[in-house]
């Protein structure tokens, strides 16, 4: 019975005495003997002394940076720094030391690298710098993934009690449900005179500009019902807009485009820009980007005043716009079912989607740039994917074709068809709005003429015939505003300060391209060119692989016949190689090759010249 | 005898100089001298005399005595000789040098220490060397340096002037020793806790807490303290009899001592089973692994060096053959199973299911679970269970198909293919179902619509679903689908949809064999047609990733799109609530049937054909060209009519090579531009800096956005922090050795160094050796 455990209560014996051996068991009525006194043993501290004094220390203003602080699970709270006790004046202790946990999806959303794609090998000196580089990514985007908690507000939208339909609930139930700010936000301007109107909200949401048919053009701070300007400019209007602030508004006449103040007193009069039928504004480039009957598309730098392109679109009438405000390239759509994407820099356009059998008859992009919402002649209305493919996600035919269409900030989808406006919302901020259940529906009392979501606030402003009317769309806008960039509440002084800045910042207008983040990448044509230039001045390559030369080996091996032998053995490796990997490249050229042969060759051929 | 002793003082000179030299002053030569001491004047005139006697006569007198053998014989020992006395002075007198030989040993030894001069250095022979000796002390010096310097390199900030004074870190009781209440406020906080006698400073223990900890009867302690004492003592016992036990050889005793101890732990083991079922359970298991040891190990299995020499002895020896049989017992009754705890269960189950319930319950659980069949031996027994398993698998798994598309192509169980086909064969059954049913049911949900549109749409849908009943008759038919059956679909197919005004009928058409051969594995081709006409706008909304994330599918299927089914989706009409009232309000028949001319008159075609030709011009203008370098007349015969043969054509063209493959070559609606943009490629970067060796190694550093729209405050100021920070207003001194927690003098060395290389003081020597030792 060697090996059976012994079945009584008390500890085997040996065990307790190879304890023993290893240190005296401390009882439990001695003393707690202190560490042992630096005096004890005056070898090694003394010695460690030394050596601290001849290696160099670390410099105190010197910072190095420090390993990651994401914590993969965030349950789990972080073990508390062992810097030593750390106790407080009352000796109560943290029980959460060390800083929060950070859950990991929520830094995976502010993760700017794709890590998925290889890096081709590097040298220490160049893997450090990578590593430097990634460790601050992982900081920064930690950080903001902390700073998240700041967002106070929280988006939501209007849910029916127990399948209750939502599109069945009136503007008049929302309003009566509402807190009495909110419903202040609910009007109708009833302005049968000046015909249908087109509307414009300033970048901080803030301010309306509505412009009638018939020449009424006003500019109210919307909230307060303040009237800022009102002026009949006896002609026309097509279209109206705000320019970077809420202080300079742009008019498309009949004839040409005007600029007013907030005054209403005419600044300029663009006659380059004739018979404007829409207008956009580019904020971060400082670009007016006019659409006209004459089918010419035209940049106006409204910091300089200069007109930056005139691209000839070559499709005729121009009145269908739009700005996918995540890359600023401007969207028309054609009376040939062509919806076609634009920047001041190339004279032809970025890329051309067949969307309709018939005309588009309205273009919409949402905030992210991702969904492009299109609808058709053929009253269809469908949902695109612009990151890349430009395929229709979904699509669905209106009882009439909507002939306007509004994304809001967070993504929901407002179509104005004849008097009705829907709204579609979609399951989260980033999924495009599913078609199949409007989310509201709302009568006019004229036909709508503009539509645009109020930026945060859940607000709708309809131009229509019978004048404006302002809905409430439960969770259409970003509860949370950026106060240095667009800050409703912002005073004078702050809005001219802003306006420096903004200046300050301004994007040149040939960066506009369809994939921005493309900017961040090295121009490899002309990488490579230079390369090649360098090696023809040169006349040979720096870069470039040195040949193999055979180390010189003793006692006479390295006569002159084995040199040669040696390094004709590393060409031919080098050879083989090439050879392998042109095998390797060789079928797949084979199976293109074989594709487009579809009969069978004939004898006959030959003659064929 | 006098000239062997000269002979051999010449020869040895040296090494006597040699031994004097060496022998210490104060060292007796000999006694003799000693004995001279006191009559000093007697013994100089005794050695005037001796060295007198070195003269030449004296020397030839000696050389006489060599005569005197007759005086000297073997026999006897006379001191009678020459009349002189045998002075013992005499006896060491080889021991001095012979003078007249010194000055000839000398010259001789100059001529053997004498060397000839070597001729002197170039100047720039010892001026290379002392540079080179000095570069290696000075680079020597230096490098102690470098790791200072390689740590200042990768810093990420440097805050000069360097010797910055660290702000004091005052520990809290200092600060507070210091500190008095002031406010009121602070004052009565602090008269709070001084009376409540809270600690201030040191927040371990309160006052009254070490004067509990403190106080202790007397009584009290001194009972803790006998008590003490005699656990020391028993302790103390223990130990001693321990070690005496130990050290008992006899194997018998310890034999003995062995099984009283397992008779001991049965018992013991009874007796808890009894008073404690938790705790005997616990050492049943410890038991069970005990017997989970043995069978890993060879410990019993006779196998082992001293069972092999036992197995050798066995044949003779009785108690070896014993010993084995011991030993294989012990491994017998080792691995055995533990039945009792079940057996003595079952008949105690009865009353201990009254008394305890609770307890034995889990006794019992946890007993079913070790007497559980070993899985590795009873594998034939569990199989048939695990059969009626895979035999229900099968019908989920073909259910599972049944609700994804047919299209998703898995590896299928071959027992189960069958009944897969057969439920895609239903399922496909209930798919036209459901369209029939839209079919009826689209006209019966919205009868207001009447639009041309719809009505458009409901006849191409019509269409496809006869086409789809047509098609299922025959798959009904076929029930397995083979190869060429499926090719027999093919060739009826075209002729199915030359029927309708279709455009892009090539595409289709261009379908290779191999493709035929995919079909028929996924099912029947037309069939997908119908789900994607009918309801692909469900399903694109339902799964918009699938669209997007998954490109190999995409890829196969991208053929297969045409740009006629991408404008033609039948999208489900939307259910308004709030349809437009006022144009249908407005319109009449005529007006309607005018409206549905006009839409037939522009639909679809020419804006798909306009596109699709826009598209191939793109294409053409976009792709390389090829050079051709063809003189027409040459090599062959020239003139009006005549064109250059195309052999000629061929060879002296020059191909273009293929570009990269356009973006937009699997997107039918789309044209993507493939020109460069000049304009935004002046703002990219263009040259590599310089550790980087590849674009995007460099592109991955520069990919985070650096500016505080994008940023926190903190992290936009930490990732534009300056590389050197200064202090306006302060010098900047050179790095010091104290800086960085070097010795001083280094520094001192170094600029002495540089200073005067040459003039080296042996100081400096010194103590720069000893700091490269360092």
């Amino acid at each position: 019975m060697e090996t059976a455990p012994k079945l009584g209560r008390d500890v085997p014996p040996k065990k307790d005495k190879l304890q023993a051996k290893k240190k005296k068991p401390r009882r439990y009525w001695e003393e707690e003997t202190p560490p042992t006194a630096a005096g004890a043993f005056p070898g090694p501290p003394r010695k460690l002394k030394r050596n601290r004094e001849l290696r160099p220390q670390k410099p105190k203003n010197i910072h190095i940076r420090k390993k990651s602080r994401i914590s993969k699970k965030p349950q789990v709270p972080k073990k508390p720094r062992e810097r030593g006790p750390q106790r407080s004046l009352s000796g109560a202790q943290d029980p959460f030391a060390g800083p929060a946990p950070v859950p990991g999806e929520v830094v995976q959303k502010f993760r700017r690298v794709d890590k998925s794609k290889k890096l081709p090998r590097s040298k220490s000196k160049t893997r450090s710098r990578l590593e430097a580089a990634e460790a601050e990514e992982e900081e920064v985007s930690v950080r903001a993934a902390r700073s998240e908690l700041l967002l106070a507000e929280e988006p939501g939208f209007l849910e029916g009690e127990d399948g209750e339909d939502t599109a069945r609930i009136r503007q008049a139930d929302i309003v009566e449900a509402v807190d009495i700010a909110s419903a202040a936000k609910h009007f109708d301007l009833n302005l049968r005179q000046f015909g249908p109107y087109r509307l414009n909200y300033s970048r901080t949401g803030r301010h309306l500009a509505f412009g009638g048919r018939r020449g009424h053009v006003a500019a109210l701070d919307w909230v307060t019902k303040k009237l800022m300007c009102e002026i009949n400019v006896m002609e026309a209007v097509r279209d109206i807009r705000f320019l970077h602030s809420e202080a300079l508004l742009a008019v498309a006449q009949n004839r040409w485009l005007h600029i007013y103040d907030n005054q209403g007193i005419e600044l300029h009069c663009i006659r380059r820009c004739d018979r404007v039928t829409r207008l956009e504004f580019l904020p971060f480039h400082f670009l007016l980007a006019t659409a006209s009957e004459t089918g010419f598309l035209t940049y106006l730098d409204v910091s300089v005043g200069k007109i930056v392109a005139a691209l000839n679109a070559r499709a005729g009438r121009l009145d269908v716009m739009t700005q996918n405000p995540y890359n600023a390239v401007i969207h028309l759509g054609h009376s040939n079912g062509t919806v076609s994407l634009w920047s001041p820099a190339m004279k032809e356009p970025l890329a051309k989607i067949l969307c309709h059998r018939g005309g588009v008859r309205a273009v919409a992009v949402d905030s992210t740039g991702t969904h492009m919402a299109t609808s058709g002649v053929d009253h269809q209305l469908k949902i695109f994917d612009l990151r890349g493919t430009f395929q229709p996600l979904s699509a669905r035919t209106l009882p009439q074709g909507a002939g306007h269409l509004a994304f809001s900030q967070r993504g929901l989808l407002a179509a104005g068809m004849g008097d009705v406006v829907n709204v579609w919302a979609g399951q989260c901020k980033a999924s495009p709005p599913l078609l199949e259940q409007p989310y509201l529906t709302h009568r006019l009392s004229g036909h709508v003429h503009s539509l645009q979501f109020c930026p945060f606030e859940d607000v709708l402003g309809v131009g229509h015939s019978g004048g404006i009317t302002s809905m409430l769309i439960p969770g259409a806008a970003e509860p949370n505003f950026d106060g240095l960039e667009n800050n409703p509440y912002r005073s004078q002084k702050q809005r001219q300060e802003w306006e420096v800045k903004a200046l300050l910042e301004k994007v040149p207008a040939e960066l506009i391209c369809l994939d921005p983040r493309a900017l961040a990448e090295v121009d490899v044509i002309s990488l490579e060119q230079k390369k090649k230039e360098r090696i023809e001045r040169l006349g040979y390559d720096p870069e470039a692989k040195a040949p193999f030369q055979p180390k010189p080996k003793r006692k006479g091996r390295s006569s002159t016949a084995s040199l040669v032998k040696r390094k004709r053995k590393v060409m031919d490796e080098e050879h083989r190689d090439r050879v392998r990997q042109s095998l390797e490249e060789q079928p797949q050229k084979q199976e293109k090759a074989a594709k487009p042969t579809g009969a069978r060759p004939s004898a006959l051929d030959r003659f064929v010249r | 005898m006098s000239a062997i002793r000269a002979s051999e003082s010449s020869l040895l000179a040296s090494s006597q100089q040699e031994e004097l030299e060496d022998l210490p002053k104060d060292y007796p030569l000999s006694t003799s001298e000693d004995e001279g001491d006191s009559d000093g004047e007697r013994k100089h005139q005794k050695l005037l005399e001796a060295i007198s006697s070195l003269d030449g006569k004296n020397r030839r007198k000696l050389a006489e005595r060599s005569e005197a053998s007759l005086k000297v014989s073997e026999f006897n020992v006379s001191s009678k000789g020459s009349g002189e006395k045998l002075v013992l002075s005499d006896l060491l007198e080889p021991v001095k040098t012979v003078s007249s030989l010194a000055t000839v040993k000398k010259q001789l030894n100059r001529v053997k220490s004498k060397k000839t001069v070597e001729l002197p250095l170039h100047r720039e022979e010892i001026e290379r060397i002392h540079r080179q000796v000095a570069f290696n002390k000075t680079s020597q010096v230096l490098s102690k340096w470098d790791p200072i310097v390689l740590k200042n390199r990768q810093a990420e900030q440097l805050v000069f002037p360097l010797n910055k004074q660290q702000s004091a870190f005052a520990p809290i009781e200092h600060v507070l020793s210091g500190w008095k209440a002031r406010t009121p406020l602070e004052q009565e906080i602090f008269n709070l806790l001084h009376k409540n006698r809270q600690p201030v400073t040191d927040p371990l223990l309160t006052p009254v807490e070490k004067a509990s900890l403190k106080a202790m009867s007397l009584e009290e302690a001194k009972m803790r303290r006998a008590e003490l004492q005699r656990a020391r003592a028993l302790q103390s016992y223990y130990e001693a009899r321990a070690r005496r036990e130990k050290k008992i050889k006899s194997k018998k005793y310890h034999k003995v001592l062995k099984k009283g101890k397992a008779k001991q732990a049965l018992k013991d083991f009874e007796k808890l089973r009894k008073v404690n079922p938790a705790a005997a359970l616990e050492e049943l298991e410890k038991l069970e692994k005990a017997r989970m040891m043995e069978r890993m190990s060879l410990k019993h299995q006779n196998s082992g060096k001293w069972a092999k020499s036992k197995a050798i002895m066995a044949k003779y020896d009785l108690e070896a053959r014993q010993a084995m049989q011991e030993q294989l017992a012990r491994n017998k009754e080792l691995t055995q199973k533990i039945q009792l705890a079940s057996e003595s269960e079952e008949e105690e189950g009865g009353t201990e299911e009254d008394c305890d319930p609770l307890v034995s319950d889990v006794v019992n659980e946890v007993q079913v679970k070790a007497n559980r069949p070993n899985p590795w031996m009873f594998r034939n027994h569990s199989s048939d269970t695990k059969e009626a398993e895979t035999q229900e698998d099968p019908e989920e798994l073909a259910g599972s198909m049944a609700h994804e598309a047919s299209e998703s192509e898995e590896e299928e169980g071959p027992v189960a293919e069958e009944e897969i086909l057969l439920k895609e064969f239903e399922e496909r059954r209930s798919l036209r179902q459901k369209s029939g049913l839209n079919q009826i049911a689209e006209p019966v949900g919205r009868p207001e619509t009447k639009d041309s549109s719809s009505q458009a749409i409901l006849s191409e849908l019509r269409v496809l679903s006869q086409k789809l009943k047509k098609e299922n008759r025959q798959s009904r038919k076929q029930e397995v689908s083979s190869v060429k059956t499926v090719l027999a679909v093919q060739r009826e197919k075209p002729a199915q949809e030359e029927e309708e005004p279709l455009l892009l009928q090539r595409l289709e058409r261009a379908q290779t064999l191999d493709k035929l051969e995919e079909l028929s594995k996924e099912g029947c081709f037309q069939n997908k047609e119908l789900p994607r006409a009918a309801a692909e706008g469900q399903c694109l909304e339902r799964n918009p990733d699938n669209h997007l994330g998954a490109p190999k599918e995409k890829k196969k299927k991208e053929q297969m799109i045409d740009l006629q089914n991408l404008l033609n989706t039948k999208s489900p009409s939307v259910k308004s609530l709030a349809v437009p009232t006022t144009i249908e309000e407005l319109e009449d028949e005529e007006e309607r049937a005018q409206r549905q001319m006009i839409k037939e008159a522009f639909a679809g075609d020419d804006v798909i054909r306009d596109f699709l030709k826009e598209k191939r011009e793109a294409v053409e203008a976009s792709k390389p060209k090829d050079v051709d370098l063809t003189l027409p007349g040459w090599g062959e015969w020239g003139g009006v009519g005549l064109k250059p043969s195309a052999k000629k054509r061929r060879r002296f063209l020059i191909k273009a090579p293929e570009g990269p493959p356009r973006k937009d070559k699997n997107l039918p609606n789309v044209i993507i531009n493939e020109k460069r943009n000049i304009h935004a490629a002046a703002h990219q970067v263009q040259a590599l800096p310089y550790p980087f060796t590849h674009h995007q190694q460099f592109e991955r550093t520069i990919q985070t956005p650096i500016g505080s729209t994008w940023n926190t405050q903190r992290a936009f100021q930490k990732l534009t922090t300056p590389k050197i920070v200064t202090k306006p207003g302060h010098i900047i001194k050179p790095i010091k050795a104290e800086d960085v927690g070097y010795r001083a003098s280094s520094r001192s060395d170094l600029s002495v160094v540089q200073r005067n290389p040459k003039r080296l003081s042996i100081r400096h020597k010194k103590q720069l050796k000893k700091n490269s030792i360092d």
